[in-house]
């Protein structure tokens, strides 16, 4: 058998995953996180008397907590596992990704485990990110008026 | 010609060791230990690999009654790098070592090779081979606790490891071995192991059957290391395209080792301790009561690194062969 048949037989025969289960469960949990979310700025905003920009940023470092809490507990995973990009998507999955390598690596020691090896899986979302951010200012700059 | 003959080596006594969801599976009760706590005692997933192995290889030497001293060498090997797990291991036995890397196939690969050592040192040799779910994932994959999901065709590296005493006695003769051919079926995809071995397995099957003047009926059990429900399907597939039914003696421990309906382990398990649980704790208990005569032990490991998957090479795999009689 050529290689090339094998690589389609293997392919062909291989599961995927369920897109349409996926996907709904993806919608449910990552509108649920929003939900929060957005509990978390009425909290502040209207209960404590936050001002609206305030109480923004305020219930996206609440988020970021919670997400870091659930990882470093281990309870994250699990939910993700469910989720998928229900998680992956809303800035919980950014929390995730740099407290689950700084958790794994810490018996490397602060330095060379923590310290190196937390940005690990985040480290390319920030710099094409900032990248990304610099081109888009770039044209805004000149030519959005 | 290929195959290796061995002569008058035994295994004389085995043990295995295995995490919590391996002890929860089919053959659970048939392991000699089971330890719930995946860290085994240890501050880092490498000691706790290290630490499952050092069982192991104890628990080995308690059951044949004997001590390090008497022991000319052991072999194995485990899945980390430099397979430190396996040299922290033997550190305090003072037992020559000797490292063995054949990724998941180490099992068979080591087995083949302690019996010819055994057969020239004319003493008892120790060959083991082991591996951590949690540190393979975090070599391999992701952190534990990343929040991501598996693909339905990727395996669950099991937390185990299987030791053998090989010696001029015992119940369990060592008849043959055959070494494999590294093997690249084109495959990429990280995530799809069973397809990158299965084109091994079959290769090293087929050279066996022709070179040995054998079939598959001819034997009571051929089990594959780790190719999963994947790899397993495709090595009878590709046994198929070469006129060969394996037919119903045909199985994979890492089909065997979780309940598939039950435990969600995807495609099955995988990693070197997957074949050295199975066949120290299961087949090897079948072979010393007789309950089968004999046993083709197919090791299968994907020879891949992450630094080869990110630079998208193809997966090489192997597959190693060692035969196995009851003389009871």
């Amino acid at each position: 058998m050529t290689k090339e048949k094998y690589v389609k037989i293997a392919s062909e025969r291989s599961k995927r995953s369920n897109i349409c289960t996926n996907v709904i469960k993806a919608y449910v949990t990552g509108g649920c996180i929003c939900l929060i979310a957005h509990g978390f700025l009425k909290l502040y905003n209207e209960v404590c008397g936050m001002d609206f920009q305030n109480a923004r940023i305020l219930s996206t470092v609440s988020i970021v907590f919670i997400a870091g809490l659930l990882t470093g507990l281990g309870v994250f995973d699990n939910i993700a596992k469910f989720a998928g990009a229900g998680t992956l998507v809303p800035i919980t999955g950014f929390s995730n990704a740099v407290t689950a390598p700084a958790i794994e690596s810490k018996s490397e020691g602060f330095v060379n485990g923590v310290g190196a090896k937390m940005f690990v899986i985040a480290g390319p979302v920030i710099v094409y990110g900032v990248t990304a951010s610099v081109i888009y200012g770039l044209f805004y700059y000149y030519f959005g008026g | 010609m290929s195959i290796i003959k061995i002569n008058d080596i035994y295994i004389k006594e085995c043990a295995s060791v295995v995490g919590k969801n391996e002890s929860e599976g089919p053959l659970g009760k048939y392991f000699d230990l089971c330890e719930n706590d995946m860290r085994f005692g240890e501050d880092s997933w490498e000691m706790a690999e290290s630490e499952l192995t050092r069982r192991c290889i104890e628990m080995l030497l308690t059951k044949s009654g004997k001590k390090g001293k008497d022991v000319s060498l052991v072999t194995g090997g485990d899945l980390l790098n430099q397979c430190i797990s396996s040299a922290f291991a033997v550190s305090e036995n003072d037992i020559p070592y000797l490292g063995l890397y054949g990724a998941c196939s180490t099992c068979a690969e080591g087995l083949v090779v302690g019996a010819i050592m055994a057969e020239k040192l004319q003493n008892d040799v120790i060959s083991f081979a082991s591996s951590h779910f949690c540190s393979a994932e975090k070599q391999f994959r992701f952190p534990l606790e990343y929040g991501g999901q598996r693909t339905p065709t990727s395996q669950s590296t099991v937390t185990g490891s299987g030791a053998f005493l090989l010696s001029k006695s015992g119940k369990i003769k060592v008849t043959e071995g055959l070494i494999g051919r590294v093997k690249d079926g084109n495959i990429t995809d990280v995530n799809n192991m069973g397809a990158a071995m299965a084109p091994a397995a079959a290769d090293t099957l087929m050279r066996y059957f022709v070179e040995s003047g054998t079939k598959p009926s001819d034997f009571d059990v051929i089990a594959t290391g780790d190719l999963g429900m994947e790899g397993h399907e495709l090595t009878k597939q590709l046994m198929m395209t070469e006129n060969v039914v394996m037919g119903d003696c045909f199985t994979d421990c890492g089909l065997m080792i979780y309940d598939m309906k039950k435990q969600d382990m995807h495609a099955g398990g995988s990693g070197c301790g997957c074949s050295a649980a199975v066949t120290a704790g299961h087949f090897c208990r079948l072979l010393e009561k007789g309950e089968i005569k004999n046993l083709l032990l197919v090791g299968t490991g994907a020879l891949l690194s992450k630094t080869s998957a990110n630079q998208g090479r193809t997966i090489p795999a192997v597959a190693h062969l060692v035969r196995l009689e009851s003389v009871v």
